[in-house]
């Protein structure tokens, strides 16, 4: 008897722990179903009659599918960048010993760290003097500098885990190091690659301060534009929810493919 | 150097091992990340001594030097902001540490496979849920007159809490809802802790004591401290710079009850557009994350040098 309490309660534990994950999600979901009425309806209702309005009027919104695009534009342009830039630099700190190489991990781990808001009250104000406000280039370029530490991160793992005889074996076949990166380790990396570029994009997609103070209407991303219909009196709570939904959807499944590397990705590296 | 030994040189099979190799890999990622992460910081710190009101230009930016450090550090505005920030981090941590070693140990006790994975692969979504849409579904679920918050009080007999219009009820709920958040992370990271522990150094202690707690005390708690000081180290990080979810929830309000460190000070730069005074604050909070990185790296990446 004792044994399969203790299974009871263990599974009851686990229950607990899907309902607690998935319950705002879920609710979120539920609510993109739901007419303004049952959502309005006080107490909340649980079971009622679904509704594909709500996902009918946001896709008929241009502000809406804009900024959709607007976040697929800079989240993809961005990751790609910070995989061609971050993958060379961490082939060089994987293999090679150099003066100041701690100093550039120091540099890469403050940059997980540090406040977007630091760096938004100056780009804002040099974003201005050089035209680049409301452009798709400065939010691609201010999201590099937390997409590069993760990707260079990831990557420097990965690439210190590819066996050394490899190398050596072509070098003594007379490969040089832009030849050895290229056939070697960029093909063997790739699954970091991959994992360290789903992480770019998650962050970029979902980042909200920047978004919020480097864009006017032309490039307004996906979260932007869901936090702007929080104003007025009557609320379009419909409309809100399917937005967050179509927004948070995505990168669930993004996050869903690399979420035995989560922790890696959270913590940069600090614990397996 | 000779014309043969240059010859030589070129034709040994290490061509391309100099000295500045590593430089050609490093080169693109450093000059991107000076260009877009430091230059903008150098002028962020020019502009700390300024005075720099963008709705006043014809004042001109001058230097005032240390007038907006000084300006900042003795408004008690900015300092209960802080005050505040560290308040939610005292509030969130123990929550989140709790529930996260709870989570944890129910995922690595042996046995309900299936359950399980499910439960491990659930914890997934809070962290990828958009910080902004956390707050969307925040205002929801805590709203007065419809929100789910309260008709789950109410089964257990409390009245409607006004959530959002209140202090203590607007900072509970950003507190559950960061709660929500990130205890999925503390327990990923305290589930790799325990996985660490070798599995017949477990399995004898589990022969030699029936008591969960003197397992998790003498066994278990060694592989979970380096975890623990991770979670505590970025988490304090993560609350300086927590904006999203506030900002869409509360902004800040009502009154300050939620006006945490970075909410206030994207408010000075781009509410009211002082942005002398929020680049000295900035500039602050830019040194208060270097300690805590500086702290990160002492305790947890000993080995990388």
């Amino acid at each position: 008897m004792r044994i399969s309490s203790g299974k009871l309660l263990h599974a009851l534990g686990l229950t607990a722990v899907v309902i607690f994950t998935l319950f705002p999600f879920f609710w979120m979901v539920s609510a993109s179903f739901k007419t303004q009425a049952d959502i309005l309806s006080s107490p909340p209702v649980w079971f009622f009659t679904p509704t594909l309005q709500n996902y009918a009027e946001i896709f008929a919104d241009t502000k809406v599918s804009g900024a959709i695009i607007n976040s697929l534009i800079v989240a993809t342009c961005s990751t790609l960048l910070a995989v061609i830039l971050g993958a060379p630099a961490a082939f060089a700190l994987a293999r090679y010993e150099f003066r100041g190489k701690s100093d550039l991990w120091f540099w890469f781990i403050s940059n997980r760290m540090i406040s977007p808001i630091v760096l938004a009250l100056p780009v804002y104000l040099l974003a201005i003097q050089t035209g680049l406000l409301d452009t798709h280039l400065v939010l691609i370029l201010i999201y590099l500098t937390f997409q590069l530490p993760i990707v260079v991160w990831i990557v420097t793992d990965q690439f210190k885990s590819i066996p050394a005889d490899l190398e050596q074996a072509a070098r003594l076949d007379g490969a040089d190091q832009f030849t050895i990166f290229r056939k070697i380790y960029l093909p063997l990396g790739a699954p970091g690659i991959a994992v360290s570029a789903i992480f770019s994009f998650i962050f970029s997609w979902n980042e909200l301060l920047y978004a919020l103070v480097l864009t006017r209407r032309a490039v307004q991303t996906a979260p932007v534009v869901a936090t702007s219909f929080m104003s007025g009196y009557e609320l379009p709570w419909g409309k809100i929810m399917a937005t967050g939904t179509v927004i948070v959807l995505p990168v669930t499944i993004f996050a869903l493919i690399v979420s035995r590397h989560m922790v890696r990705g959270l913590t940069m590296g600090a614990t397996k | 150097m000779s014309e043969a030994a240059t010859s030589a040189a070129r034709r040994k099979p290490n061509r391309g091992y100099g000295r500045w190799t590593p430089l050609w890999f490093l080169a693109p990622a450093v000059l991107t990340l000076l260009l877009i992460g430091i230059y903008p910081t150098i002028f962020a710190l020019v502009t700390s001594f300024r005075r720099y009101n963008i709705t006043r230009p014809r004042e001109g930016f001058p230097f005032v030097g240390f007038e907006n450090y000084v300006n900042v550090l003795t408004d008690s505005t900015f300092w209960s902001s802080l005050f505040l920030t560290a308040k939610f981090y005292v509030a969130v941590l123990p929550i989140q540490v709790v529930l996260g070693l709870a989570i944890a140990l129910l995922l690595h006790k042996p046995g309900m496979g299936l359950l399980k994975s499910l439960a491990r692969v659930t914890l997934v979504v809070p962290l990828a849920t958009t910080y902004a849409v956390v707050g969307l579904v925040g205002r929801l679920i805590f709203n007065r007159d419809f929100g789910v918050a309260n008709q789950a009080l109410s089964i257990f007999g409390f009245g409607p809490i006004d959530w959002l219009s209140t202090q203590d009820g607007a900072f509970a709920a950003i507190v559950i809802m960061d709660v929500w958040q990130w205890t999925p992370f503390c327990a990923l990271i305290f589930l790799a802790g325990l996985s660490m522990v070798p599995g017949e150094i477990e399995e004898a202690a589990r022969l030699e004591t029936s008591s969960k707690l003197a397992l998790l005390r003498h066994v278990q708690l060694p592989y979970l401290l380096p975890g623990l000081t991770a979670v505590m180290i970025l988490r304090s990080a993560d609350v300086l710079k927590l904006f999203d979810m506030v900002f869409v929830m509360t902004r800040g309000g009502p009154g300050s009850a939620t006006d945490l460190i970075s909410i206030y000070i994207q408010r000075v730069g781009f509410r009211i557009f002082d942005l002398g005074t929020a680049s000295a604050q900035a500039i602050l909070l830019l040194i208060l994350t270097i300690i805590i990185s500086r702290l990160y790296i002492r305790l947890l990446y000993r080995e990388v040098h």
